[in-house]
């Protein structure tokens, strides 16, 4: 296992630290958001993820590629503890720091932690209400009330997943009437309005056409200015276009993890260079 | 020369079998429609007898807004005059003269507390075996991690499904009427009925939980909802014209039940309405006429003769009436549903 980013052991804070106290990107190197270590997992006695070490540096793009079954979807899906749903699912060994806090200690609400890391899915999965209220639904759960301040999110994040102009005269209307790439943006846009520190994106495109699969990549080069992103992906291509680091699993263990274009022009790993030249896979 | 066009003694032997299966088949269903068809041309002819008449406003008014009464039936001056409790007596107060009356009892007047009362009990037993069904099914389709108890839970609510509803209506007199001393009223009704129907409300709020794709869920829990707030914000909402739609065929069940209601809450006569009682706490623990009850008293607790038999017919039309508007309501609704939510 190589891992490219030389970083100093992170400093553990008691707590989850607020936007404005997010450290800036720094051009040489980058924070790290997400600290992975040791990490096995396992579904009931089914073993689908072992040792699995990486940093994942703040806002920017990071890419989880490898066959199916490889368990980067798992992986994925720890960090926000969505595995938490599934009977038998559990982290055996090893933890997830997300800002320096370990995400399944119990002092850490799910909830909190599911507000500051938001979830794209495989199938789009827009609620069957309107748009607007799609993109509201996550304000009114954490407590927001005011129409006003509901109305300038819903603008906001829809401008942030690149939706306005094309949806800003039917908010009333049923989400599910909008085309593939849109109801996928619409995702976006609902994970952006409760203004999460990170966002998972699980194959966001798998079902998408080529046009709306550029649209979104597009959208996620504009994203990582401000959110650390990580996205699972099954298109090499696609892993290439968007993403700063790259991770290369198999069969539950990562292979490789370092900047996408090392990883993309010389793997360090005789396997990774086998998947990515399209050998196996 | 090719064999295919010459019939072996096989085929032949298949194709006979095939024709005697086939008419078997034909002949069942035409026994079924046949059946279907003389129980409502019995019921609609003889009972349209009774609900309309020949004269404006063609609809036997009296017969759906007046409680039943006594018919008493003589001849007066070689006439033939059936009259109503009420009228006889006023008729008795013009003419002094003794007359040979027979008298027919509930042939007159008409079934108006029985609809009321049936209305009662529907209203109240299936509010209940919504709430503690839905809750149910909430906790075993959402919360519950499949185990031992869970299975356990099940299997009892399989076997409450399967319980005959007279002994419902003798659990209910035990616990209810008597243990809990609620006596002969609608609340021991409500709650006999309630459990009556409780499996079958169970199984299509679960099965209705169950559509709600997974997608909706975790979608909702990864905005940072609890799983309450997923539950009633996105998952209830969609899955609730599922539940109520499948509970409309539950409706016709406690509508048409008679077993569980005749120990606990029917009574073959009761001249206040539900609602001339002197304290509103009595409502609860006052006994209601019901449809099917008064159809078993008619048919089967008085003697027989031509004057019974109209409010037989009559009882029976309207209460077939009222379920199949129950059943038309429910297949509406679930039409509507399915063009109304698609993912």
């Amino acid at each position: 296992m190589v891992s490219l980013i030389e970083m100093p052991p992170q400093t553990v804070t008691q707590q989850i630290p607020q936007q404005e106290d997010r450290p800036i990107n720094e051009t040489d190197g980058a924070t790290i958001m997400i600290d992975v270590r040791d990490v096995d997992f396992a579904y009931g006695n089914n073993q689908v993820l072992y040792d699995v070490t990486l940093d994942i540096p703040a806002q920017a793009v990071t890419a989880f590629i490898g066959p199916s079954g490889c368990g980067k979807t798992t992986l994925l899906r720890c960090i926000n503890r969505m595995n938490d749903l599934i009977e038998n699912a559990r982290i055996i060994q090893g933890a997830i720091h997300l800002g320096g806090v370990d995400i399944n200690s119990p002092k850490v609400d799910v909830v909190d932690l599911r507000r500051r890391v938001g979830m794209v899915f495989q199938k789009s999965n827009p609620f069957p209400k309107s748009i607007y209220d799609n993109i509201a639904y996550g304000l009114r759960i954490a407590g927001v009330g005011k129409r006003s301040q509901i109305d300038e999110a819903v603008e906001k994040s829809l401008r942030g997943a690149a939706l306005w102009d094309e949806v800003k005269d039917r908010l009333d209307e049923g989400a599910l009437g909008l085309s593939g790439g849109q109801q996928q943006r619409l995702c976006i846009a609902r994970a952006l309005a409760v203004e999460p520190d990170v966002i998972l994106m699980d194959e966001p495109c798998s079902a998408l056409d080529p046009i709306a699969t550029a649209k979104i990549e597009e959208l996620i080069h504009d994203l990582k200015k401000q959110y650390t992103i990580v996205i699972v992906t099954h298109n090499m291509q696609q892993a290439g276009r968007v993403s700063d680091h790259t991770g290369f699993f198999y069969l539950g263990r990562l292979v490789e993890f370092g900047t996408t274009s090392k990883i993309f022009t010389n793997p360090s790993e005789r396997r990774t260079e086998d998947y990515i030249t399209g050998r196996f896979g | 020369m090719s064999t295919i066009a010459i019939a072996t003694k096989a085929t032949k032997r298949g194709h006979i079998a095939e024709g005697f299966v086939f008419t078997m088949f034909r002949i069942g269903t035409y026994f079924v429609l046949l059946c279907a068809t003389y129980i409502f041309l019995d019921i609609g002819i003889k009972g349209g007898q009774t609900v309309f008449q020949k004269t404006a406003p063609f609809i036997n008014v009296k017969f759906l807004t007046e409680p039943p009464q006594t018919l008493y039936v003589f001849d007066y001056q070689g006439k033939k005059m059936e009259l109503s409790d009420r009228e006889f007596r006023e008729w008795k107060t013009t003419h002094k003269e003794d007359v040979d009356v027979t008298s027919v009892s509930y042939s007159a007047g008409g079934i108006w507390p029985c609809i009321v009362g049936t209305a009662l009990l529907v209203i109240g037993s299936m509010s209940l075996a919504l709430f503690i069904g839905i809750s149910c099914s909430i906790y075993l389709s959402e919360y519950a991690r499949d185990g031992r108890f869970i299975r356990l839970i099940r299997v009892a609510i399989l076997n409450l499904a399967g319980v005959p509803s007279i002994v419902f209506g003798l659990f209910g007199f035990g616990l209810f009427v008597i243990f809990f001393g609620w006596n002969v009223s609608l609340l021991s009704g409500w709650f006999t009925l309630g459990l009556m129907v409780l499996p079958a409300i169970i199984t299509a709020s679960e099965e209705s939980l169950r559509a709600v794709p997974q997608g909706l869920r975790e979608g909702s829990l990864a905005l940072g909802a609890t799983k309450w707030q997923t539950i009633r914000k996105n998952v209830l909402p969609y899955a609730m014209p599922g539940i109520l739609t499948s509970s409309i065929l539950g409706i016709a069940r406690v509508a048409g039940e008679t077993a569980p209601i005749m120990f606990t809450a029917a009574y073959a006569m009761r001249d206040e309405m539900p609602w001339q009682v002197p304290h509103w706490t009595n409502f609860f623990f006052q006994g209601v006429m019901a449809l099917p009850y008064h159809i078993y008293v008619v048919s089967s607790k008085i003697p027989q003769n031509e004057y019974t038999e109209r409010v037989q017919y009559g009882t029976a039309f309207v209460f077939l009436v009222v379920v199949m508007l129950i059943a038309l309501t429910s297949i509406l609704l679930r039409e509507r549903q399915r063009r109304r939510l698609s993912w």
